[in-house]
């Protein structure tokens, strides 16, 4: 009787989350805190902020502004004709069907990233790229004599953005549903022109969700790795590329650096997903 | 002319016609219900009053101004959505002094005519509360303060309670004739809740399919429905056949019981004809011009009324009693008599 | 007005996004000299070696597809009948993954689960499948986890579970024969995404050193000339079928789907 009893007490319902518990602390958890840890140990196991000091060296630095550059840049343009796009899609007065086209394509091609993107962008923009040899051939205008260089900040942004426009659409798109008739119509009648609705209601309505797609943007190009490496190989040195070249080989020559600069890359892109979450929550409460 | 004059309103879309011929003419302080079913086209009037849809023909006219064409923004008008459509990005007091930012006001203005309008709702300690903190019926309020901040000419009321409890709905109620009354403002207001257009207007405008059928003050259109959409729309109504005796002098039998109608009636000798009769109208106790035997099918105890469906020989009518502590009601099973007056029939064509 | 600048915006996306297709595609075309021909499809079919690594993608991604709906469709079941106040929680870790760089993880996988380590899954190449395995799950995950929650949203678990549950069955039945067939729509989702994720992905495969089909992608765009652009094609391909699959059960669904 007082078994059973204690054998009923046991968190028995805990034990239905068990499976996912485990793999979730090994193999998401663990390793990430293995890499947190590691950032703030010494060669002797002690604990030291030597190594976060250490990132501050011009080659690093460079990498991770280029980084935030690159990423804050597609960000800002994806953002943009995102949100275009989606105005378009929602107000344009297009057929209703074309909403359904633009929304699967954005579908496809935020998912058509890393390597193929990649060949996709060098078989358009590359030497003997599609669009350069229609350029030159019909325009007459030469891309590489301009100066355009896929590898490049301008060319790996050219890159990124794609990816980075489907994203907002798909995102930005459920929020622009969400503005309200009878908020246009409200302002209307109390005397507000279209501008003047805009100003005043519709973007600050929808500013929470823009500042956090923003973000959210900004961190998916920042740990973006595959694109890079598929279009420059190593060339050109963001701060993915030269984690992924010390995890092979560790070419900092400092093995816990390595730790440091996983734990900086954690640290940027979880405080602008913090944004995203933040700024989401915020969106929901007033549209609710 | 009447202040707010539609005159020979009519919208179509495509093949669709929504509203038909409308004729309404309101005058400066009059609150006047549109009152139908959904599809009536009842919203569409008022949407066309504000400015949000532009009539395919007619013309309507504020204070002998024709506005028909004129933009919504351009109108002067305030108007309150089922949906509150606060804006959620402002507070109550920003909700409220959006119409007067919009038209220039300096501050000092805004902010004491603000002050005012919440007064006058009753959520003076408001103003600094976001959309989102307040109830559904603070929301209503704050959507009827920011419509009549900028002192509009009209205000239109679009089923304004039929998002809130059955509580606040009928205290709102109340409350917003209270302010309409304090203001004088002229009011159109639409719903589909016949209980809601007799208990606030001044007259109400009982519509379908895009037409007025009645235009009156809720007593008369209550009482002497025109037509037989009106009487069946407006209240509970029991039918009756009769048969035609004598036309001319309003003669018929029930059941074969002779009857003298109170006006002539527009048929042949020997023709059926409906009559309807409201069930307060139908009493077990005391006199009546006619008397037929019923049997009691179903009691539904309401409170302060007792409604009784009741078995005659050719059909059910219903009937309401009024609760009496020391009476009990009657029970299911037995029988009775149903009796009424000849003046409570009224004749539908 | 309105509808011409939305059309512009429309037809400028379009160019922009068309371009690289079309440039990709024309370029996969253009192997043997003066004319368009399938060479580069049939020379990248036929290499030995993207046979092989294809093929390991796909079972990898299948592997990754049944461990996810394993691990997570028991999990959000029981979450959301036995352990609602755990719902916050697991909203945070299965975003996590969204959080984290991915080369972050793998980062640490590869520090954590070395040959000297106490469990050192990177000394074998079985251990190595399976530690990449766990990765794609992770990587999966947030997908996963919210299709399937929302699945199971919208239908009345508690009641579906006490039905089933009175009538005699267990606990494996119920969630085989009553919850799964209900968020199978969700769990199919999910599993297309996955796919579409894993199939070309390169970091954790190329840091792990598996023969997966993103190593090879790059390899070729190092190696060759016209055969990532045919490489391109197909994986574009790949990915427009699983979001039309997607697309295709979710319609499906509404049209079976009974009235609640």
């Amino acid at each position: 009787m007082t078994s059973s009893r204690l054998w009923r007490s046991l968190p028995w319902n805990g034990l239905g989350v068990l499976p996912f518990v485990l793999f979730a602390v090994l193999f998401l958890l663990l390793p990430t805190a293995h890499i947190v840890a590691g950032a703030f140990v010494d060669a002797a196991g002690g604990f030291t902020l030597k190594n976060i000091f250490n990132l501050f060296r011009p080659e690093i630095i460079n990498a991770f502004w280029l980084s935030i550059r690159l990423s804050l840049t597609s960000a800002v343009i994806g953002c943009g004709i995102g949100f275009a796009i989606a105005l378009a899609v929602v107000f344009g007065g297009l057929p209703r069907a074309l909403r359904g086209v633009v929304m699967t394509f954005s579908g496809v091609t935020s998912n058509f990233a890393g390597v193929p993107l990649a060949f996709a962008y060098v078989a358009t923009l590359g030497r003997v790229g599609f669009v350069t040899v229609l350029l030159r051939d019909w325009f007459g205008v030469n891309l590489y004599a301009l100066g355009f260089n896929m590898i490049s900040f301008w060319g790996l942004t050219a890159a990124y953005v794609f990816f980075q426009i489907p994203l907002m659409v798909l995102i930005i798109t459920p929020a622009i549903d969400g503005l309200r008739r009878e908020w246009r119509e409200a302002a209307e009648v109390l005397g507000a022109s279209n501008a003047q609705y805009w100003r005043l209601v519709a973007l600050p309505v929808l500013a929470p969700s823009l500042l956090g797609t923003l973000a959210l943007l900004f961190a998916n190009a920042f740990g973006a790795v595959a694109t890079a490496i598929a279009l420059t190989g190593s060339l050109l040195s963001i701060a993915p590329i030269l984690l992924f070249n010390q995890i092979r080989g560790d070419v900092l020559g400092d093995p816990h650096l390595g730790y440091a600069l996983a734990f900086a890359m954690i640290v940027i892109t979880g405080v602008s997903n913090g944004v995203y979450v933040v700024m989401r929550a915020r969106a929901e409460r007033w549209l609710k | 002319m009447a202040y707010l004059d539609l005159s020979a309103l009519e919208k179509s879309y495509g093949a669709n016609h929504v509203v038909k011929s409308f004729d309404l003419g309101i005058e400066q302080g009059e609150f006047v219900s549109l009152l139908g079913p959904s599809g009536c086209g009842k919203t569409t009037v008022l949407r066309m009053v504000a400015g949000f849809e532009t009539p395919s023909a007619g013309a309507i006219r504020i204070g002998g101004q024709e506005v028909t064409h004129l933009r919504p923004n351009q109108r002067n008008i305030g108007m309150v959505f089922q949906a509150y459509a606060l804006f959620p990005n402002l507070t109550v007091a920003q909700n409220v002094g959006f119409g007067l930012k919009i038209a220039g006001l300096p501050s000092r203005e805004i902010a004491l005519r603000v002050a005012d309008m919440l007064e006058l709702i009753g959520l003076p300690e408001m103003g600094s509360r976001y959309p989102f903190q307040l109830s559904g019926g603070q929301q209503q309020r704050v959507a009827l303060a920011r419509a009549l901040a900028p002192r509009p000419r009209v205000l239109l009321l679009d089923e304004p309670l039929s998002a809130l409890d059955a509580k606040i709905r009928v205290s709102l109620r109340a409350e917003i004739r209270d302010i309409q009354r304090k203001l004088g403002i002229t009011t159109i207001f639409v719903t589909h809740d016949q209980e809601e257009a007799l208990s606030m207007s001044d007259r109400v405008v009982v519509m379908n399919g895009g037409r007025a059928e009645q235009v009156g003050a809720p007593f008369e259109v209550y009482n002497q429905p025109k037509t037989r959409f009106v009487a069946n729309f407006v209240g509970t109504l029991n039918a009756l056949e009769a048969i035609v005796t004598d036309p001319g002098a309003g003669k018929v039998t029930i059941q074969g019981q002779p009857l003298r109608l109170p006006q002539a009636v527009q048929a042949q000798a020997g023709a059926v004809l409906t009559l309807a009769l409201r069930p307060e109208a139908v009493h077990l106790h005391g006199d009546g011009d006619i008397s037929l035997p019923a049997r009691i099918a179903e009691l539904q105890f309401m409170g302060s009324v007792i409604r009784v469906n009741a078995e005659h020989a050719m059909g059910v009518i219903k009937l309401d009693l009024f609760n009496k502590p020391d009476t009990p009601p009657p029970a299911v099973g037995e029988d009775i008599a149903l009796r009424f007056w000849a003046k409570d029939l009224i004749a539908l064509d | 007005m309105k509808r011409f600048w939305a059309w512009a915006a429309i037809g400028v996306a379009a160019v922009y996004f068309f371009l690289p297709l079309l440039g990709m595609l024309e370029f996969s075309l253009k192997m043997r000299r003066g004319e368009y021909s399938l060479d580069a499809y049939a020379s990248v079919l036929g290499d030995p070696q993207f046979q092989a690594s294809f093929g390991y993608s796909v079972i990898m991604a299948g592997l990754t597809i049944v461990f996810g709906v394993l691990i997570v469709v028991p999990t959000v079941f029981w979450v959301r009948l036995k352990l609602p106040r755990l719902r916050p929680v697991m909203e945070f870790v299965t975003l996590l993954p969204l959080v984290i760089p991915p080369i972050v993880i793998v980062f640490g996988y590869v520090r954590l689960f070395n040959t000297s380590s106490w469990l050192p899954l990177t000394g074998s190449a079985l251990g190595t499948d399976f530690l990449l395995l766990c990765g794609y799950a992770v990587l999966s995950l947030p997908y996963m986890y919210r299709a399937v929650d929302t699945g199971l949203a919208a239908i009345d678990l508690r009641t579906l579970t006490e039905a089933a549950q009175s009538l005699g069955a267990g606990w494996i039945t119920v969630l085989a024969r009553v919850i799964l067939p209900n968020v199978l729509v969700a769990v199919l989702s999910g599993a297309f995404l996955t796919f579409a994720i894993v199939i070309g992905e390169y970091v954790f495969a190329a840091l792990l050193d598996r023969p997966a089909f993103g190593p090879y992608l790059v390899w070729a765009g190092g190696n060759k000339a016209y055969e990532p652009a045919a490489l391109a094609v197909m994986t574009f391909a790949l990915t427009w079928g699983c979001m039309a699959l997607i697309q295709a059960v979710t319609r499906f669904s509404k049209h079976t789907r009974m009235p609640r």
